[in-house]
């Protein structure tokens, strides 16, 4: 076997900000500090970040009042008629940041959910998280004719209880082992299928009127959302922003399964802690917002990681791709003609399906 | 903190018992392992040596008594200070699909790095002769998947390789290759060795385990039976002790250590002396060995 290898190149004094690394990704280096990505994410990125500003551009001028660019233009420079500044600044652009947000935290929710449990079918809709916090909104809703805060409060709080007995029936902290992640997504499904069940006795239990708010809930829409509920749920979701790029490399060490995380040294008990908790946030965040939206969570971190190029998680990439398809979603909902109008929830549920069966079956032929 | 250890040995075990739920897979045992030496555990299947090893590498806790490094309890050290000292290749590592080479290899690097060092010189230059002493640098760009299973054993040797520690252990590294592979494997090791790391594997394979060793340990339901130089451990006595097997022990013409030869037929097997199979002479040498194999509870992880 060959002893002697060819001496690392050292970055010269004038070496180029972004250096090729042996395994093909990029390292940008500031003195002692440096990231590492890779070439194609770059592009991807800029690419959705181009994506989103169209699409936020088009989602201004749609809806039920069609605006000009020049009235946009103006609204947004508060140049314009006052009921065009109320339609942009009251309507659409909250509506607009409510997408990109709800978005991001549904795609980064199940990126981490994906991982913890190995599965791609790991996503928090697929878990009965999302069913778990319908069942605290109904239960506000029906039981108690709360709020809109207290149904969003009600909405995460009851997310996280579900987490918490999926994760403790599932005993993924107590028993190691590679089915870990596998008996995770199956309490879950089966925690789900439970939850769903009650949430429908509760819904044919009650009145026309109460049960229509319910419903209404319960397919996840971005149309007039409270306010105060999107500031705090924005607050939240960017608080966990610093948590995942602390936890993107741990996650990246775990892909390589329990042990052989350990053995680089990631603490995996408190990791996947702590991947749960951020998790639970994010996925209850989103909910409180818009109520449930399906496939999300699912289907843009897949998609994503592949847009990506495999390799290591891409959780930028998944933020920004899970943001264009929500966003995506409503623009489609909105330009569609009013009696085929449908709620994003459903678009997402749709366009997200299509896709996953669509590369699904890729990846079975290969 | 507790008993010093000696000079040359970093990694001990004092009075450590391991177990899973009921069942105590390794039994009070005390062990040095040399340090800049390959040592090799060896014992019949369900004997705790991945146990043991998994012990070592604080991927399970220890029921009594302690494993130590450097004189301090494994357990106590943080999670990336102990694996820039010590890592174990697991036995089976899921891989992720489409990851290349040299990116699997680089993924050794992450105990040193941080949110914000990301991809050091060292990261590079590390990953660099990790690939390099392994033989894959021809492979850094080709998908893991494509690989044979001796390449990719070699890779993830790279791997553990890049994470720069002094002490790599390794769970049953040769299995599921074919011989070649298995010598690469292994002369791969003694190469580490000659390079100043400390080895440790687990193997199935005496036969393999004497050539190669510098320090044999050999265990039977938990327990030590000898540990010492492959000439001192690999005796017809100490075989039949450890594994229930009657063999002769001849000097290996290519290399000198030792190398053992089951005795023929029934013969070898524990009470297998059956009147008229060949070989049967010889075997009347050997006493009678107790069945030992029910004492043996638990599963090896």
């Amino acid at each position: 076997m060959p002893p002697s290898l060819s001496a690392p190149a050292r970055p010269a004094a004038g070496a180029p900000l972004l250096q090729a690394t042996v395994d093909g990704a990029v390292a940008l280096r500031l003195g002692p500090y440096s990231l590492r990505t890779t070439r194609r994410r770059l592009i991807v990125g800029a690419a959705l970040v181009v994506a989103i500003a169209a699409l936020a551009a088009l989602a201004l001028g749609v809806g039920t009042i069609a605006l000009s660019p020049e009235r946009i233009w103006q609204a947004l420079l508060g140049e314009g008629t006052p009921r065009d500044g109320r339609v942009v600044w009251g309507i659409r652009v909250p509506r607009i940041g409510a997408a990109l947000a709800v978005g991001a935290a549904l795609g980064l929710s199940g990126a981490l959910f994906q991982n913890l449990t190995g599965n791609p079918l790991g996503s928090p809709d697929v878990i009965g998280f999302v069913t778990g916090a319908a069942s605290g909104a109904i239960v506000a809703i029906v039981i108690f004719s709360a709020s809109a805060v207290g149904v969003a409060l009600a909405a995460v709080g009851s997310g996280l209880v579900t987490a918490a007995v999926v994760v403790l029936l599932a005993g993924l902290w107590g028993r190691r082992g590679d089915g870990g992640g596998y008996r995770l997504v199956l309490v879950g499904i089966g925690v789900g299928a439970f939850l769903a069940a009650l949430n429908d006795l509760l819904l044919t239990r009650v009145s026309g009127e109460i049960s229509i708010a319910a419903q209404t809930w319960l397919v996840g829409s971005l149309n007039s959302r409270d306010g105060d509920i999107l500031a705090v749920s924005l607050v939240l979701i960017a608080a966990c922003l610093p948590a995942l790029a602390f936890l993107s490399g741990r996650m990246g060490a775990l892909q390589l399964g329990d042990d052989a995380a350990s053995q680089a040294g990631v603490p995996v008990t408190a990791t996947r802690l702590a991947m749960t908790a951020v998790g639970v946030l994010l996925v209850g965040a989103a909910t409180a917002v818009t109520g449930p939206i399906s496939f999300v969570a699912l289907a843009a971190p897949q998609l994503a990681w592949r847009l990506a190029g495999r390799g290591r998680p891409a959780l930028v990439i998944t933020a920004l791709f899970a943001a264009v398809l929500l966003l995506g979603a409503d623009v489609i909902s909105q330009l569609l003609p009013s009696a085929l109008h449908l709620p994003v929830g459903l678009v997402t549920g749709l366009l997200g399906g299509i896709y996953l069966l669509v590369l699904l079956s890729k990846g079975n032929r290969k | 903190m507790t008993t010093p250890a000696p000079q040359d040995a970093r990694l001990c075990a004092r009075d450590l018992s391991v177990g899973y739920k009921e069942a105590t897979v390794v039994k009070g045992l005390d062990l040095d392992l040399p340090v800049g030496r390959f040592t090799v555990i060896v014992g019949p299947n369900a004997c705790g040596k991945s146990t043991l090893l998994r012990a070592l590498a604080r991927l399970l806790p220890a029921r009594s008594g302690a494993a130590l490094l450097d004189g301090r309890e494994v357990h106590r050290y943080r999670s990336k200070d102990f694996a820039r000292r010590l890592t174990l290749l697991p036995q089976a590592v899921p891989v992720p699909e489409g990851i290349t080479v040299a990116d699997l290899v680089a993924r050794g690097r992450f105990p040193h790095q941080g949110m914000l060092r990301q991809w050091s010189p060292q990261d590079e230059a590390a990953v660099r002769e990790a690939l390099a002493v392994t033989g894959v640098s021809a492979l850094a760009d080709r998908p893991v998947d494509d690989l044979s299973g001796g390449q990719r054993q070699r890779v993830l040797i790279s791997m553990a390789l890049a994470q720069d520690t002094e002490l790599l252990l390794l769970d049953e590294p040769t299995t599921y290759l074919d011989i070649t592979h298995q010598i690469e494997v292994l002369e791969l090791c003694s190469e580490l060795v000659q390079r100043g790391r400390t080895v440790v594997a687990v193997l199935h394979d005496l036969q393999l385990a004497a050539r190669y060793a510098d320090h044999l340990v050999a265990l039977r339901a938990g327990e030590l039976v000898a540990q010492g130089g492959p000439a001192e451990v690999v005796t017809p006595e100490l075989i039949e002790a450890t594994f229930g097997l009657r063999a002769r022990v001849l000097e290996d013409p290519e290399t000198g250590a030792p190398l053992v030869v089951p005795l023929a037929g029934r013969a070898a097997l524990p009470g297998g002396a059956v009147p008229g199979a060949a070989g049967s002479g010889t075997a009347a040498q050997g006493a009678a060995v107790p069945p030992g194999d029910a004492a043996l509870v638990g599963s090896e992880a």
